[in-house]
């Protein structure tokens, strides 16, 4: 009651963690691993050191959290965007293209000047093509009703094979030896915390973050978003709002997001792009978003416990032994238990208003 | 009789609040219990505790002369127990038959044999129904017909019927309950809540009233009238309620003229043509079975249907209060203030720029809550968690608050009890004695005469004015073969 729906989130979430990690343990004993041992490790690739926390998870939780923002946005709208892995990759190829192009020509104007030119035009190119990349599917179903939820998921594979072909094609390394594109000039990338792989795309999601949470709350144009994804026929009947207009807007500005997040990823981390550029993270994005109950403030909660998670599977790999594919369990495990928990709250909450329709 | 089912000291508490209390109920063979109350009486949930859908805290289930457990539907169905809930519960892609065979139980590896013995038992308690017909085709009426169907194919001998008339037509309704009776002959006894006197006084052997969880009568339904069952429902004598003087009708607010609207969905015309007039300061009572046409003429007043042909004019604001107040008037999610946001829109006092001063929005939302009687615990309260009558008492006041020039009502009583349908008439008037010009329509004939300044029927899509004057039958004939 006292407690304010984001908080209560992150200890829902937390709680589930908890029963995720004795279900991997069970899972671990059971098929003759050590448990003890891959968990302590899987703790020490998540923050068992300041190069865990600082060079593994913090940059692992900018685009979990950047897409997560972005779902949290399409599904308060209404919007069932099952694509932003799609528009994750369509963000990262035009960073790549706009950073090595743009790069090019800001070469001998000194590394600030070239710095401050070039990064926002290439995470604007990102976010341009996010949203165009969704604005396929917001035209498919205002126009023929085509489910987003079917459109935004089948451009996956697109996005997908563009980057495949891209690396290979259009956007190879000079050697053409290689499937991926040249490294990024130095003006094309986002600065990074000196000795870490920390870079400034953190403060960009937590600023993004608040305003969203912020716009959800105190504006209008949020509180018709919120309506419209609530009750859409209630939204247009007594609201006159136009549905029509906000699921759009609300799945353009998730594309954005994702594209941001793509963008972010190629300028700040991996400095090109090739094939598998996401481990899924368009996906891990939307249990992000769920598990913070689409608020923006909680994703960034959610955002870095995933990103500690699969951290710490990495870690779990490489010194227990245990595929890193075991952490699966304990994030289906925990969405499971979130949904339980929800689906209950709801029907307690339904009781407590009393029987009588 | 013998005692068929009896429920004995069931006490039911929700938290803090008593659903029921000490409530003891029984129904004899081959009775007609009629069960009274007004909204959060506790008829929904003793019934719901008779088919084992709620567990009561204390008191007992006695079947014919055996105390039961019923910790499910499933074994209420068992005992003989059918349920006939106000909505739908059938599965609209399956026919009428599979939809009965799936209730009852029966093998499907035979459809012939299973679509036989449905239209057998159709014809033997003398349903209308087409064994082959696709569920979700079916009008209200036979949709209704078919929850009974399925309830007696499972044997039940026992039918609870949720307020069975309230989706269908005044000849369907009539229809349909002398139907309930012939049951009887069955050995089939039936619970009947309503919250018509009329229908309880016409058909009931019984009557049982509930007011605030407990049972405040019981007894033959020879014995009493509809002043007293009045007045054991409400605790009091209903007051006689004013009549406020109705304002001289001033500026045409609205013009209807030759107006043509298609059907929501479907190709065909809903309203075929109407020409109409609505003044400031009258109340205009639209008359008509459900599905001729009012809908569209209403939407289309309010600016949410388009005309295919003909002429419309009406002066702004115009607001709608819809039919459907848990989908379309208010978002059940929705705390009371942001359900009073979403209604005023961007012109709204609390709206600064892009911004919403929440704090003004909850100040506000308690001055209505306070003013029209809600019965809500604050602005902080979800929508969901009022009553019927209270949710509405909220969308009138948000309706109200934009200062509408015309206000269309789609039935706005629906569903109510009695006090709360009377505060709903008194808040129309009201709304016209102040010079909205009021267009309403209500599915109950003698309510619409007793607020309507004027009234116009429509039937089959075509809109006739009654002449002042015009008696309940006229006007009922009009509606059932007017238009030609």
């Amino acid at each position: 009651m006292g407690v304010n729906p984001a908080m209560r989130s992150l200890l829902s979430a937390a709680a589930a963690m908890g029963v995720g990690l004795v279900v991997l343990a069970l899972g671990l004993t059971l098929s003759g691993y050590d448990a003890i041992a891959a968990l302590s490790a899987m703790a020490a690739g998540a923050f068992g050191s300041p190069d865990a926390i600082f060079s593994a998870v913090l940059p692992r939780a900018i685009p979990l959290i950047l897409i997560g923002l972005g779902i949290g946005l399409a599904f308060r709208g209404g919007a069932l965007n099952i694509g932003a892995e799609g528009q994750f990759y369509a963000g990262a190829i035009a960073a790549t293209w706009v950073g090595l192009v743009v790069g090019g020509w800001t070469i001998g104007w000194g590394a600030t000047w070239a710095r401050l030119v070039t990064v926002p035009l290439v995470l604007l190119a990102a976010v341009i093509a996010g949203a165009l990349w969704a604005a396929v599917p917001v035209i498919l179903k205002l126009r023929f009703g085509v489910l987003e939820v079917i459109s935004t998921l089948l451009l996956n594979f697109v996005g997908e094979a563009l980057v495949s072909w891209m690396v290979q094609g259009p956007l190879q390394e000079s050697k053409h030896i290689y499937p991926q594109s040249d490294l990024l000039p130095v003006a094309a990338r986002l600065p990074q915390w000196p000795g870490t792989r920390l870079h400034l795309g953190l403060v960009l999601a937590l600023l993004l973050a608040i305003a969203l949470w912020a716009f959800g709350r105190w504006t209008l144009a949020g509180f018709a978003l919120r309506a419209t994804g609530a009750n859409p026929v209630a939204a247009a009947v007594v609201g006159r709002i136009n549905t029509r207009r906000v699921f759009g807007l609300a799945l353009l500005g998730s594309g954005a997001l994702a594209g941001l997040a793509g963008g972010a990823e190629v300028s700040g981390t991996t400095f090109a792009l090739f094939q598998n550029l996401s481990p899924g993270y368009g996906f891990t994005g939307i249990a992000v978003a769920l598990l913070a109950q689409l608020n923006p403030l909680a994703t960034i909660g959610t955002g870095l416990l995933f990103a500690a998670l699969e951290a710490g599977a990495s870690a779990m790999q490489r010194d227990a032994g245990v595929p890193a594919i075991a952490v699966y369990v304990v994030e289906a495990t925990i969405i499971i238990v979130v949904l339980l928990a929800e689906a209950n709250r709801r029907r307690v909450a339904l009781r407590a208003a009393g029987g009588e329709a | 009789m013998p005692s068929l089912l009896t429920l004995r000291n069931i006490s039911k508490q929700y938290g803090s609040v008593v659903a029921l209390r000490d409530v003891n109920f029984d129904l004899g063979a081959g009775e007609i219990h009629a069960l009274l109350g007004e909204n959060g009486a506790g008829k929904s949930t003793l019934m719901n505790v008779a088919f084992g859908l709620v567990r009561p805290d204390s008191g007992s289930i006695v079947i014919d002369g055996h105390q039961q457990q019923l910790r499910s539907p499933v074994e209420a169905r068992r005992a003989g127990i059918g349920m006939v809930h106000q909505h739908f519960t059938s599965i609209p892609a399956f026919s009428v038959w599979e939809n009965v065979a799936l209730t009852a139980g029966w093998s499907i590896s035979r459809p012939r044999v299973a679509e036989e013995r449905v239209r057998a038992l159709a014809q033997r308690i003398g349903f209308d129904l087409d064994p082959r017909s696709r569920a979700g085709d079916l009008s209200a009426g036979l949709k209704q017909r078919l929850e009974v169907l399925k309830a007696i194919a499972a044997d039940a001998r026992i039918l609870l019927l949720d307020e069975p008339s309230s989706a269908l037509s005044p000849a369907d309704a009539e229809q349909f309950l002398s139907q309930l009776r012939s049951f009887k002959t069955m050995g089939i006894a039936s619970v009947l809540i309503t919250h018509k006197f009329s229908e309880a006084l016409g058909i009931a052997d019984t009557v049982t009233v509930l007011r605030r969880g407990e049972v405040v009568h019981n007894g033959p339904i020879s014995t009493t009238n509809a002043t007293e069952l009045a007045r054991h429902i409400l605790g009091e004598v209903p007051p006689d309620r004013l009549r406020l003087a109705a304002a001289v009708p001033g500026d045409v607010r609205v013009r209807v003229e030759s107006l043509t609207v298609l059907r929501q969905g479907s190709s065909g015309p809903g309203l075929r043509t109407a020409t109409m007039l609505a003044r400031a300061g009258e109340v205009v009572g639209i008359a008509a079975v459900e599905g001729n046409g009012q809908r569209e003429l209403l939407r289309a007043i309010a600016g949410m249907a388009e005309a295919k042909s003909g002429r419309i004019d009406v002066a702004t604001p115009v607001v709608l209060i819809p039919e459907d107040r848990t989908s379309e008037a208010l978002i059940g999610d929705f705390s009371l203030a942001e359900n009073l946001v979403l209604s005023q829109g961007g012109a709204a006092p609390w709206v600064r720029g892009p911004w919403i001063r929440w704090r003004q929005a909850h100040d506000r939302t308690a001055q209505l809550i306070e003013s029209f009687g809600v019965r809500a615990a604050g602005s902080e309260m979800p929508a969901r968690g009022l009553s019927g009558g209270n949710q509405q008492r909220m969308v009138i006041a948000a309706a109200l608050e934009r200062r509408p020039a015309v206000l269309v009502a789609e039935n706005p009583t629906r569903g109510l009890d009695f006090k709360a349908t009377a505060e709903i008439h008194d808040r129309l008037r009201a709304a016209a004695g102040a010079g909205v010009a009021v267009i309403v329509h209500l599915a109950d004939l003698d309510e619409l005469m007793s607020v309507a300044d004027r009234i116009v029927v429509l039937a089959a899509g075509i809109a006739t004015e009654m002449p002042t004057g015009a008696s309940r039958d006229a006007i009922g004939r009009q509606m059932l073969t007017g238009g030609g």
